[in-house]
């Protein structure tokens, strides 16, 4: 995963409450409405940001003869199926995609659950070397794992794991900045007096954990899983190295297509399609909780 | 840097009161059982985070092939007097330097605009805010391949459209200011709306009564964004500086699937330090001086953030001594 793939933005910090309640309050900057003006710029902004997507249908739909026309078509063809079909059998999608999922889905439920036992070790726990442990794992935080990866090839090697999926998951679940994120949402949601109580009814660290601090994270457990996910599905680099087109995650699949391994351009930007509509998803139907993550994981530099 | 100041000021749970006298080996337990939490992750981290880390300065002294990483023979700093004296290092880590440029500056200058927008009263702002994000989603494979597309030479769609207005096409693929340009593109288009997000959320931090006040002293919306919106933020672009300068300096995916080819390019005119990277590792077989290459771009790193930070903390002192 890259540094910019999982935001490494400083999660949820202490002002955010009081700052939820001014935002609802009379903001200068709120109260003005934007005028046409204003309207009129953000809708170029959205055309940009929205016509590669447009783009990649239209391309997917049509035939490599049509991608070549002056002036092009700028409607989708017919071609859709046909375009899906031929890229399912040339470049082998079908099993990226199920890869991916395999791939993503393992590195978000190890994430999370990694975070939020560490966070919560992090945030309410009191042990030997807490600081120095944090500091080492915030410390790192922005610096790329890309910079480790021939290591990380070399022992991947040793183990025998080239081309094989765990060699994509288990570095992967890796997450300085989700520790540090669990940590944060831990601190300021979770009472001590709740802890307290609990321990004065006998309770044990790890039933505490389960049946108090779980539910409670849970919203933050949600953030941290979406943007693991996208990280994961989109991760590039170490999966181009680790795995091959023998065994590939939609990425790799992607990488090979581009590679000048297919020729017809509508053949490629169906694949293109295919391997990202699932990410896509996602975001339609959790894109308001995704912006609110990140927006809330920026709160101070 | 801020983030470990924060983390580190942070204070410790008050000790909580005692239990109703626990037994000794339950005591010890409880001593101990803090690290069976953080376990999970230290055990990865350490063997997949940080061991990787600090080895890669190890086999940089090494001649290590891709074929066989068991064999490792001493160089000392050979792999990195022959990086040195390769003329696609010093052309890889100027166009690292453009690009980023070219990359960076444009995407921060735009999303802060945007951000200045999203912060009026604007109807579908929910939908506004996640439309912008939806580049973000998009996987830099999937980017890149359709921007390849949109960028071709005889029939991408940006030639056609520069033609409609007159312009001759462009070779975005040989030439060198055009195709990093190009690469620059894709970074700006994945990266400007996530960027815009965090500037809105750092504006709606500044409090309300510095723009009242600004207001009353007669100041226009103009000068209240640079003496009020700008001075506030000062801390959330630091920290996009930082981040965006660290992911220029690693950018590998958008060169490599531009064209698909490890050189970046024909006369490797808009290879990237990643990019030479992957080539000596994987395209030539140098594990060794990969290794060197990623920890010149480690300390590369380093400086930048250092150079940012010292900036930053001169801005902000003479703002105080103002």
């Amino acid at each position: 995963m890259t540094a910019l793939a999982a935001p490494p933005t400083p999660p949820p910090g202490t002002e955010d409450r009081p700052r939820r309640s001014v935002r609802r309050g009379s903001r200068a900057g709120r109260t003005m409405h934007g005028g046409r003006l204003s309207y009129a710029i953000l809708a170029v902004a959205l055309l940009f940001s929205a016509f590669p997507f447009y783009w990649t249908i239209v391309a997917a739909s049509r035939s490599n003869a049509d991608l070549a026309k002056v002036p092009p078509s700028l409607l989708p063809g017919p071609n859709l199926i046909r375009n899906f079909e031929a890229v399912l059998e040339e470049a082998d999608i079908g099993k990226a995609l199920l890869n991916s999922f395999i791939v993503s889905g393992s590195i978000t439920v190890g994430t999370v659950l990694c975070c939020t036992l560490a966070g919560f070790a992090f945030a309410k726990l009191r042990f030997r070397g807490r600081g120095a442990l944090l500091a080492v794992t915030v410390g790192t935080m922005m610096i790329p794992p890309q910079l480790g990866v021939i290591p990380l090839f070399m022992l991947i090697a040793e183990l025998q794991w080239v081309n094989q999926l765990q060699a994509v998951i288990l570095p992967g679940l890796v997450s300085a900045f989700g520790v540090f994120f669990m940590r944060q949402y831990l601190v300021q949601s979770l009472p001590d007096e709740l802890i307290e109580a609990a321990r004065v009814d006998g309770a044990s660290t790890a039933r505490i954990f389960w049946s108090i601090v779980v539910p409670i994270a849970r919203p933050g457990m949600a953030v941290l899983g979406m943007l693991t996910f996208m990280a994961a599905w989109n991760d590039f680099f170490w999966p181009i190295i680790a795995l091959s087109s023998q065994n590939p995650t939609v990425q790799v699949a992607l990488r090979q297509l581009g590679g000048g391994y297919v020729h017809d351009q509508s053949v490629i930007m169906a694949g293109t399609l295919l391997g990202t509509l699932p990410v896509l998803l996602v975001f339609g139907l959790l894109g308001r909780q995704i912006v609110g993550g990140i927006m809330q994981g920026a709160v101070k530099g | 840097m801020t983030l470990t100041a924060t983390a580190k000021a942070a204070p410790p749970p008050p000790p909580g009161p005692p239990a109703a006298r626990p037994s000794a080996v339950r005591r010890a337990w409880r001593a101990f059982s803090p690290y069976a939490y953080i376990a999970p992750f230290f055990t990865l981290f350490a063997a997949f985070g940080l061991f990787p880390l600090l080895y890669t300065a190890f086999v940089s002294l090494y001649r290590v092939e891709l074929q066989t990483p068991g064999d490792m023979e001493w160089r000392g700093l050979g792999n990195y007097t022959a990086l040195f004296t390769d003329e696609f290092f010093w052309m890889s880590l100027r166009n690292t330097f453009t690009i980023g440029v070219l990359s960076t500056v444009p995407q921060l200058a735009m999303a802060l605009g945007l951000a200045h927008l999203l912060n009026y009263k604007l109807r579908g702002r929910t939908f506004i805010r996640t439309a912008i994000l939806l580049p973000y989603a998009t996987s830099v494979a999937a980017a890149t391949l359709v921007f390849a597309q949109l960028f071709g030479r005889d029939f991408g769609l940006i030639n056609y459209a520069l033609g409609l207005v007159g312009f001759s096409p462009v070779d975005w693929q040989t030439g060198t200011v055009a195709s990093q340009i190009a690469v620059s593109s894709i970074v700006i288009w994945r990266w400007t709306g996530y960027n815009a997000l965090i500037y809105l959320a750092g504006m709606q931090s500044i409090p309300s009564e510095l723009y009242e006040a600004a207001e009353v002293d007669g100041a226009s919306r103009w000068r209240q964004f640079l003496h009020v919106t700008l001075p506030g933020l000062r801390p959330t672009i630091v920290f996009t500086v930082v981040v965006s300068t660290i992911g220029a300096t690693q950018l590998f995916g958008e060169p490599l699937l531009f064209e698909g080819s490890i050189s970046g390019g024909i006369a490797h005119q808009y290879q990237t330090l990643g990019l030479y990277m992957y080539e000596q590792g994987w395209g030539f077989f140098h594990l060794g001086r990969a290794a060197a290459i990623a920890w010149v771009m480690f300390v590369l790193i380093l400086l930048l953030v250092g150079v940012n930070a010292l900036i930053a903390r001169r801005r902000s002192r003479k703002e105080a001594g103002r």
